[in-house]
Order: C-alpha cells, then structure tokens, then sequence
C-alpha cells in the first residue's frame, strides 16, 4: 500500500504545518511520496523530505506548475497515479480545486474533509457545516482524498527521504494566469496560527475591523472573520473561518462580536481555548466558549488590548 | 452562447440539521428545502451574463428527487428562461455522489452545448466542493473555481479566484466550467409576478436511465453521528478577570 500526498508549494514554499499534518493523518495506510510541483519545488522538496514519515518525495519544478492550475497539476497526478492506493492532499483551496479533477480523471469519487482515518477504505467526514460527521467506507478501488489538517497533530522533523524528479506530464492548455492578489501581512498564517483573533457582524463596519486587528496584532494571532462580516464586506473572504471558509484549531481563539452560527462553529470549534465578547448574553458562541464576557465590544476590546 | 447552471435541492440554509436517531444520515422528512445558496448565486451570475447581452439563454438542470422541480421553478422565477430535471433518486435522503451528477451533467451538455457552465462551488448538505472540477475534468475542459469575478472576454472567461492568502485573476479558454464563491454577487429576490411567469417557462423531464449513467453511490454510508459536543465553560465578569483567567491558562 503507498500514499502519494500533493504538498502545498506556494510560490516555491512548502506550507510545512499543512502538509505535515496531512503526512501525519495518513502515515499508516502506507508508505508515502511527496509530490512538490510547482515552477520553483526544488527547495519545498529538500523540505518535505525531512518531514517524519515521509518515504520518498517526488519534484516536479516548471513553469506550468507555477499559478495552482488545476489543469496541469490534475494530469501530472493522474499520470503518476498508477503506483499508489491512495492520492491525497492537505484540504487547502489549491487541493480542493485539484483533487475533484484527478478523482473524476481516474473515474473514482473525491473523499473530501477527511478528520479521521479509520481504515485504508473508511473515513469520517464533517457534512451540513458540521452538523454531522459522517462515515464513508470507499468501494473505489483507489482513494483521493483532502485530510481537513486541524483535525491531525503535526508530523516531526528528522526524516531524510531521497528526492527524485518525476516525470511531467503534458499541460492540457486550457487555463493561463493573469494576476495575483495577495494580501501583504505579517501576521501569521490563519490555519496554522496559534492565535486567532476573528470579528464577526457586530463589528459594524470595515473601518471597525481595525479594533478586532489591534487585539490580533498586540497578540501576535492571526485574524479571521464570520461568514456574516465577509458577506456584510466588513472582511475580506480568506479571513473567513467557517464551514464555507477556513478550519481552524489555536490555542487561543478569540470571537469578537460573532453570535456563533453552526457554520462558524465548525470552523473553531476545535480551538483549545475559546474566547467569546460579545453583548448579547444569550448568543450561541457563548455555549461552546471557556471564557464569555457580555458587554459593549467596542469598550471591551480596546481595553483587552491594552492590558495584555 | 447558453450558460448552463447545475443547482441543488438542498436543506434550507437557517434551518439546523439534525441527525436520525438510526444514524443513517441527517433528518430531511418535513424539512424545509430551498436552492443551495452557492447555486443562487451561480443562477444570479448566468442571469446578469444574459443582462449585459453576454448570453443569449440560461439553462438550469437539478439532478435529484422530482421535488427538485420546485427548486428549477426558483431559478426560473429569478430570470432564468428554461429547466431540465433529471429525477435520480426517489427518497430525499437519497444523496447522489458528485461523480453521478457529473456524468448526467456531461450528457445533458454533449446535448445542449452551452459555451459556459457556472455552478455553486459547493452545496451546503454534503459539503463536497466537487460537482464542477468533476464536471470540468470528464469534459476535457479548463475549469475555474471559487470565483469572486467573471468577465467574458472574447472566447475566454476571465475570473477572479478566492484563494487561501487572497485573490488569483486567470484567464480560461471557453467552453469552461466556473465555480462560485461568496461575493460573486447578490442574488436577487424574485418578483410575484415572475413567480407566476415562471409556472409556464418550460421544464423538462429526464431520468438518469436516459442517459445511461448509473448512479449507486461509490461511497457507502457507514453511519452519521452527532459531532462531540462542546461545553460552555464560565462568563467572567471584566477584562481583568479575563486576562487573569487567559493568564492561568497559559495562553497569553
């Protein structure tokens, strides 16, 4: 049985947290490759090769692999598929647009948001925002899946895998980059952060949205949003934590005006500590946090800021 | 060019699902159903494609239970001007897979050669975000997904992509299949009296037999269970307390 993971290499960079923990989630169903593609891989390879576990890691480094084309990242994985059981990748957005494609390439059905793995054919899965989880038992003869990462602990460092270069396969031509928009921050990585710091509707506006930061920054945390704050435009969408948008799991979480929807609720809930101002005493988030205080969140978060 | 919308029956948004005390899946008898809201922003899209004199019609197929014409009758009420329902499964809590409706989708499309395909990226019951890169994939077309952004631009669609760390602009030859995020736009709310016109635009009937695709899921279900609780710990009283409390626990 062998495992080929797809790492997430952005712009030549392993996300290492990600990968790490999707190589975790996975470790026991067999030996596993990692497979870096992108128009720079050669360092996120030497990377992912001392992720524990790891049995060999794969690279594949030209420029059609370089703007997460779902296209030819899917026909690269299709052809390499041949020798594993399983093809997998960290449930990330660039996974999320590849892994469908190379499922339905190989005429087997994608296992989405896998949490748990049970056996090398059964897997728990959160459906209905997290309403449910449910558990799926393949009959494909080969599995492609995403590993939702929260759900898993990270994999060590100390490996020493081999790196080979895989052989590419053709670019079917069918999508070309224009632009990237990223967000310049020096925040830390929202999924992967161990704070986060989210603002919800009650913040009120865009310009408020500089209180919910304030706090994020004098933590060090990341910040993340309700789906409600990203559709009122208050927040831009990758800020979003929910099922709809990002799964996270800190050690702190801080909900900031956010009334606790179950679709944001599957986005945190796995948060260790979970913190809740907001000034409705009888709001939902105030069920699941540890530490709850009521009250006027634009008197309350200020204050927080400057006495940590 | 005609622009095809695949929507969904799904449990309405508000409403909290509740898992069957058998553990079969969720409890969807006598439950409100309505579009899958990333579907209704898809409908919206195609609609103001045909506004701007982009498209010259919009179709929109459901694959599922018959009541699915109900949700085909929405999309027609909001502007869209002629529907196809491909009856699969006879009980609601029947779920077809992704793949399925993938390859009913790809007939349907060999027949009506629509020059784009937007759909919801993903439907809020079984939470797959699958049916369009599916879709994409058995076509042998581009495909783009999560989109913030659409343009028609000659024989290509330009869109702007909600990716982890902000936007990505791509450009993808047409025919494509784009997916739709959040702020693609807003849908509109139908008027009554286009709730009435849509009772006579016109609405097909297919099965999935009609199209040679077998749809007995790749998945079985095992079991749906409830997820672990969480439970609610205290209020403090001032932001003191709470600095003390966060203090304690050690993670300030």
């Amino acid at each position: 049985m062998a495992v080929l993971l797809l790492g997430e290499v952005t712009n030549g960079e392993l996300n290492g947290d990600a990968t790490g923990k999707a190589v975790a989630a996975l470790k026991s169903l067999g030996d596993v490759t990692v497979l870096c593609a992108g128009a720079s891989a050669k360092a996120a390879a030497g990377d992912a090769a001392k992720i524990d576990g790891v049995a060999k890691v794969l690279v594949a480094e030209d420029a059609r692999y370089g703007h997460r084309l779902a296209e030819p990242t899917a026909a690269l994985m299709v052809a390499l598929a041949g020798d594993y059981d399983h093809i997998a990748a960290p449930a990330t957005t660039d996974a999320k647009n590849v892994m469908p494609r190379v499922a339905a390439l190989l005429d087997v059905m994608v296992i989405p948001d896998v949490s748990a793995v049970i056996d090398a054919d059964t897997f728990e899965r959160p459906v209905y925002a997290g309403n449910a989880i449910q558990t799926v038992k393949s009959k494909d003869a080969r599995k492609v899946l995403t590993v939702r990462t929260t759900s898993f602990d990270a994999a060590g460092e100390g490996g020493g895998a081999p790196v080979e270069d895989a052989t590419l396969a053709d670019d079917p031509g069918l999508s070309s980059w224009i632009a990237d928009e990223v967000a310049e921050s020096d925040r830390p990585e929202l999924t992967s952060a161990g704070r986060v710091v989210s603002g919800g509707r009650g913040i009120g506006s865009k310009e408020n949205f500089e209180i919910v930061e304030k706090l994020a920054d004098k933590l060090g945390a990341a910040v993340g949003a309700s789906r409600a704050a990203v559709d009122s435009g208050y927040a831009p969408n990758d800020w979003q934590v929910g099922q709809t948008g990002k799964v996270v799991a800190p050690e702190l979480y801080v909900a900031v005006g956010i009334s606790g929807a179950i679709q944001h609720l599957a986005g945190m809930k796995d948060s260790k500590v979970i913190v809740a101002i907001n000034k409705d005493e009888e709001a939902p988030i105030f069920q699941i946090a540890d530490y709850g205080l009521v009250g006027d969140l634009f008197t309350l978060v200020p204050e927080l800021t400057e006495k940590l | 060019m005609k622009v095809l919308v695949p929507v969904k029956r799904v449990i309405d948004y508000n409403v909290k699902a509740k898992v069957k005390s058998d553990g079969s899946g969720v409890d969807l008898a006598n439950v409100k159903m309505s579009m899958n809201p990333f579907d209704e922003i898809a409908v919206e899209e195609a609609i103001r494609l045909k506004e701007k004199g982009a498209a010259e019609e919009v179709i929109v197929v459901s694959v599922g239970v018959k009541q699915a014409a109900e949700t085909i009758r929405t999309a027609l009420a909001m502007g869209a001007d002629r529907g196809i329902l491909v009856v699969a499964a006879d009980d609601v809590h029947q779920d077809i897979e992704p793949l399925a409706v993938a390859k009913i989708l790809k007939a349907v499309i060999d027949q009506e050669q629509p020059g784009l395909v937007i759909t919801g990226k993903q439907a809020i019951d079984n939470d797959m975000n699958a049916t369009g890169q599916m879709l994409a994939a058995l076509l042998g077309w581009g495909q783009a997904t999560f989109a913030s952004k659409l343009d028609i631009d000659g024989d290509a669609a330009k869109v702007t992509r909600e990716v982890d760390g902000g936007l990505q602009t791509i450009s993808v030859k047409m025919p494509a299949i784009v997916t739709a995020d959040l702020r693609l736009n807003e849908p509109r709310y139908a008027s009554l009296p286009n709730i009435m016109k849509a009772k006579k635009k016109p609405l097909d009937e297919k099965t999935a037999a009609d199209f040679g695709v077998d749809v007995s899921p790749r998945l079985e279900i095992v079991s749906v269970k409830e997820p672990e609780g969480r439970s609610a710990g205290i209020k403090v009283g001032s932001v003191d307390e709470l600095v003390s409390k966060l203090k304690e626990a050690g993670v300030v």
